[in-house]
Order: structure tokens, then sequence, then C-alpha cells
């Protein structure tokens, strides 16, 4: 079904006709909003159908699965390509009101079409060397929007995020090409059905280095440097886009994949990603503490919170390695726990990044010792940061707060004391950085360098309000349907501990069923 | 023959690993690139190449004849050899740009964005 397609060549022949423009920017800013509108709202369609339990599947070149390359739309898919195009949109929009025009004129549209597009590609391959594909070019695009303009920090700091991204491309292909000689096959279905008669050990072997590779990509705990060191340099929306989108692809890709080998596994992996978890809040939230500038803490922010992700993973996997005969539903809460939290996640730190681009457009910096006052002078904007900033720490009734419920719960539920206690004090420390960043910058008197009220060049126009109001008003119907969005995040989780309906989509009849059991 | 690539195998990422842990961004590139010959090497290793069986179809034949050597990695291989020339063109763009920023070729120097 060409749908399944649509989110991924919708921006990229976009992309494709802003090339034909070079050089006009409101035209490429136009085309760039329409394209991501057509892909968001092609992505809720597919959400839609996904969630009445449908699995769409779209062959390429009409070589059937598990040969040709297979794209397929289920629960975990489609959210996450709408969450892309989403945060695609509002990047879109905030754009023309805050990017400089030398930037905007020299590809900056052209290289976020090819970015969403390549990372809606990562969210719906069904294909591991698909995946890598979309990977490299996904990352190639954010090498380039990364150092357009070419400034000292923004070099700096690529060469950190290229070199470390690309080592850990490099390991997930290399990885490829143990699976396909292990199994002779990376189609992610197939992979599912021909894992579980691999041997214990075996399977655990390959999936490590895949661990390795995408945590790289997700900036866990010890390989994050890359991060903190790039993600403030680029223009705020780039930083924005980023925030919201690099390192769930990478988060993505290890969910779908780890949990390909998690039948097999034997608890040592469920051991590593939990520790891996519990470090990676930690360091995040610890390196925030010591940082002065607005961006800086909330780099540092999305390692933290990278930790809450794993955490749901892993304790997923400690309950099925262990077994026993509440495993199946205790699995899928820690798992829909994951779900959740990416999902507000992804809405919320967008929503930041973009707000932290409004104040360095309100006061050219956003340095806290630079900053203060802008409550009074911009009220609208020190409300949907603290709604925002709340919402990420977990105060009750707000978005973050149904995620972290669900992580503490499965936590305590299956006996893993050591990161639930992680995740508590990540939380309290997370709300302090917030509150740090809104004494300095919200709160407090006007510094006597701030620019005159009113200075037009300074003035937040619809185009910088429209996507922060947008993304908080997602932020909060998450709150407030936070029962709804939970029961569609425990289906996502449902689908993706048992691939029987996914291997009936998409593998033909004639290769060989599934043998007796499975994997559960 | 599969001994023989596994060393090279592993002689490349060895390599590679050594370079990029150098503080020079020249060979910090080198390394990139030699580990990306390790990766496409090791898929080689891992089609279990056939001397002299390719993957041909004889003349009236439906099918190749058994023993042949698999297809797919070759063409997994090509792909990542084409991605990894648009990788390393952009990479060495941006060392030849850092380079005329920074003025030096040392990576311990380049933490102004670290603090």
């Amino acid at each position: 079904m060409i749908t399944v397609a649509l989110p991924v060549l919708i921006p990229l022949t976009a992309g494709a006709l802003c090339l034909l423009v070079w050089g006009r920017a409101r035209l490429q800013a136009g085309l760039a909003i329409a394209a991501l509108a057509g892909m968001l709202a092609s992505s809720a369609a597919l959400l839609i159908r996904a969630d009445s339990g449908a699995i769409d599947v779209m062959h390429f070149g009409a070589w059937d699965a598990p040969v040709g390359i297979t794209f397929v739309s289920d629960r975990f898919g489609a959210l996450m390509s709408v969450l892309a195009s989403l945060v695609g949109l509002a990047a879109a929009i905030f754009s023309v009101g805050s990017l400089d025009p030398a930037r905007a004129r020299g590809g900056h549209y052209p290289l976020l079409l090819t970015l969403v597009g390549a990372v809606a590609g990562a969210f719906l391959t069904g294909d591991l060397f698909n995946l890598y594909v979309w990977f490299e070019l996904l990352l190639l695009s954010s090498f380039v929007l990364l150092t357009l303009g070419g400034t000292r920090p923004q070099l700096e700091g690529a060469i950190k995020y290229v070199t470390l991204n690309l080592i850990g491309s490099l390991l997930f292909l290399a990885t490829v090409g143990l699976i396909y000689g292990a199994t002779g096959t990376l189609n992610m279905a197939h992979l599912s059905r021909l894992v579980p008669e691999l041997d214990p050990t075996f399977a655990t072997a390959l999936a490590a280095p895949l661990l390795v590779a995408f945590g790289i990509k997700a900036a866990v705990f010890p390989v994050f440097f890359w991060l903190p060191a790039s993600y403030h340099t680029p223009p705020p929306v780039v930083s924005a886009l980023f925030a919201g989108l690099l390192t769930k692809v990478g988060v993505y890709a290890l969910i779908r994949s780890v949990l390909l080998f998690a039948g097999q596994e034997t608890g040592l992996l469920a051991t590593v990603v939990l520790w891996t978890a519990g470090l990676t809040m930690l360091t995040g939230v610890l390196g925030a503490v010591a940082q002065s500038d607005m961006r800086r803490i909330l780099s540092f922010h999305i390692v933290s919170q990278i930790g809450y992700m794993l955490m749901g993973l892993g304790v997923s996997m400690a309950v099925v390695a262990r077994g026993g005969p509440e495993a199946g539903g205790l699995a899928a809460l820690a798992l829909a726990g994951s779900v959740f939290y990416i999902f507000h996640h992804i809405v919320v730190k967008t929503n930041l990044f973009l707000v932290s681009g409004a104040v360095i457009r309100a006061r050219g910096d956003s340095n806290l010792a630079g900053l203060g006052g802008l409550l009074a002078t911009h009220p609208a904007l020190a409300g949907l940061f603290l709604f925002s900033a709340l919402s990420l720490a977990g105060i009750p009734i707000l978005s973050g707060f149904w995620a972290k419920v669900a992580l503490v719960k499965s936590g305590l539920i299956a006996g893993q004391w050591a990161i639930v206690a992680a995740s508590l004090v990540v939380s309290i420390l997370t709300l302090f950085s917030m509150m740090k960043i809104w004494t300095g910058a919200f709160w407090g008197a006007t510094p006597a360098s701030a620019p005159p009220a009113g200075a037009r060049e300074r003035r937040l126009g619809a185009s910088i309000y429209g996507p922060i109001a947008g993304l908080a008003a997602v932020t909060l119907a998450l709150a407030a349907g936070g029962s709804v969005a939970f029961g569609f995040a425990s289906r996502t989780a449902e689908q993706l501990l048992d691939p029987a309906d996914y291997q009936r989509a998409v593998l033909p009849a004639s290769v060989a069923p599934a043998s007796a059991g499975g994997e559960g | 023959m599969i001994a023989l690539l596994s060393l090279s195998v592993a002689a490349l990422f060895g390599a590679g690993a050594y370079m990029l842990m150098r503080r020079s961004l020249v060979k910090l590139v080198m390394g990139l690139v030699l580990f990306g010959h390790g990766a496409n090497l090791l898929i080689f290793t891992m089609a279990r190449a056939q001397r002299g069986r390719p993957p041909l179809v004889p003349e009236g034949a439906e099918a190749p004849t058994a023993p042949f050597t698999d297809p797919l990695p070759l063409a997994l291989i090509l792909t990542a050899i084409v991605i990894s020339f648009g990788i390393v063109s952009y990479a060495i763009v941006l060392i030849k740009r850092v380079y005329q920023d920074v003025g030096a070729d040392d990576l311990s120097i380049m933490t102004t964005t670290d603090r």
C-alpha cells in the first residue's frame, strides 16, 4: 500500500522541489510547511489505521518479504512518524520568524525536509539494512544543518557529533553483516521468527553491538559526550529539531532491534540496559546542574531523559527473561511507560528548545547570567515555558507524570529498586534545573543590558508563538487525555512484545510458519 | 580464505580504532575510512563467497545452480560504499573548514563547546 510510504515520499519530494527554487527562502518555507502538514495528515491516517490493529505493509519493487525492502506501519512506527511530522512542522514554522536570511537561503528548508523524511523512513522501515540507509541519510542532513553558517562553535561541535555518530553507524553496519551471516535475513519480521532458533549466547552476542551502536545514537552513558558538545551550537530551531527527533530515532531502533532478541535473552542484556538507564539518568541531570546556559541545561536533560526511555525497556526485558505467570502484562506495562515517555518527551523537549529560541530572539542570549525579568516583558512566553518545564519534571496530572507513574510502578512490581530510586532522585533534580531556568531567565529584574521592550528586531511574532503554543496544546491534550493515550501506549507495547501479527502481516505464507511457542 | 578475510577485517578495525584515538583531524578521518572498509569487508566475509560460482542463471534455466555466491551482501556493500563516499566527502570538507577556522590540526584544543 503506497500510503505507508507517503510520510517519507512527501517531505523528500518537497525537499527536491526546494532545490529547484534555490535561494528563494519564502517559497521554500511555504513548500516545507505545506509538505510537512501533508506528512502529518498522512501519518495521522496511518496511526488511525494502525490503532485498529491493522498492520499495513508495502513491498518496494514487487519483491516480497523477506527479500525485498519492506515498509511496515504498526502502532509504534505510525506513532513515531506522527511525532516526527509534528516536530518538523513546528520547526519549519518557527524557522520563518527566527532564522537569519543567509541560512534560510542557504538550504535550511530542503535539509529540514530531507531530515524529517529520513527520520520517518527509519520509523517505518521493516528492514535492518534499510534502517541503516535512513540513518545515514538523516545523519548527513543533520551534519549539514548543524554546520550551516560555519561559525567556530558549530564546527567544533560538529567534529564530535560527526565522529561519534559515524562510529555508531559503522558498528551498526558491521552488525547488520553479522546478523545476515547468522540468519540469512535482514527483514525484521523474518528475524523475529528466526532469532528464537539461535543459541541464546550467540543471540546475545549479536544484540550487544546493536545496543552499543544505537546507544551512541541515543546518547546514553557513557557515549553521550557528542550531544552536549554540539546541540547548543546551531540556530535554536535546529537545536529544537535535533533535540526532539534525533536521539529518539536511536531509542526507537534500540527498542525495536533489542526486542527482536529479547525472547532469546538470558537476562544479561536486561541488566546492562538497566544499569545504562540509571547511569544515563544520573550523569545527564548532574551535568545539567553545572551549566548556566539555557540550551546547555536542556541538552543535558535530553541525556537524562533517554535514561527513562531505556528504563522501561530494561524492566520489560528483565521481566521477560525471568518469566513467570504475570510476566507478559508487567513487561507490557513497563514498555508502555517507555512509549508514553517518548511521546511526551519529543513534544515537551522540542517546545522547551523553541522557548529558548524565543528567549534568544527576545534578548540575544540564552545564558542565565545575562537574563531575567522575562516574566514582566513576555508573560505569555513565561507561562508556556513554565507549563512545559513542569510537564518535563513530571508534576502530577501533567504529561510527564503519567509516563513516570507507569515506569515506577512496573519497576516496583518487578523489584528493580535501584532504578526506581534513581528515577525518583533524577525527577527532583530535573525540577531543580527547570526552576533554575525559571528564576534565572523569567523571574527577577530585567538586566540593564536588555533591549528595550518593543524593539522591532526583538519582537516575537506569530511564527514564534504559534509552534510553541501548538506544542503546548499537544502536551496539554496528552495530560488531559492521559488514560486514552496510555491505553494506546499499552496496545503499542503489547504489539511490540508479541510479534505474531507483525510476522503474519509482513511475511508471505510460503515462508516457514512460526515454530511452536515462538517468543513471548 | 575465510580466515584470511577475518584477519583482514580485524586488522582494518584495529587500525581504524587506533587512528580514531589520535589527536590529528586528518588521522581521525582516516580512522573512519578504515573502520568503514572493515565493516564492508566483514559483510563480504559473511556472504561466504564461493570461488568461481557467480550468481548467474545459466541459459534456459530458471535459477542459478547451487552452490552459488549470495549476491545480496554485495548489493549491501555497494550501497554502503556509495553512502560512505558521501559521508567521507563531507568529513573532509568539515576538517578543512575546522583547520581554517581553528588554525590547527589538533583535537585536544577544540574544547570551547564542552565548557
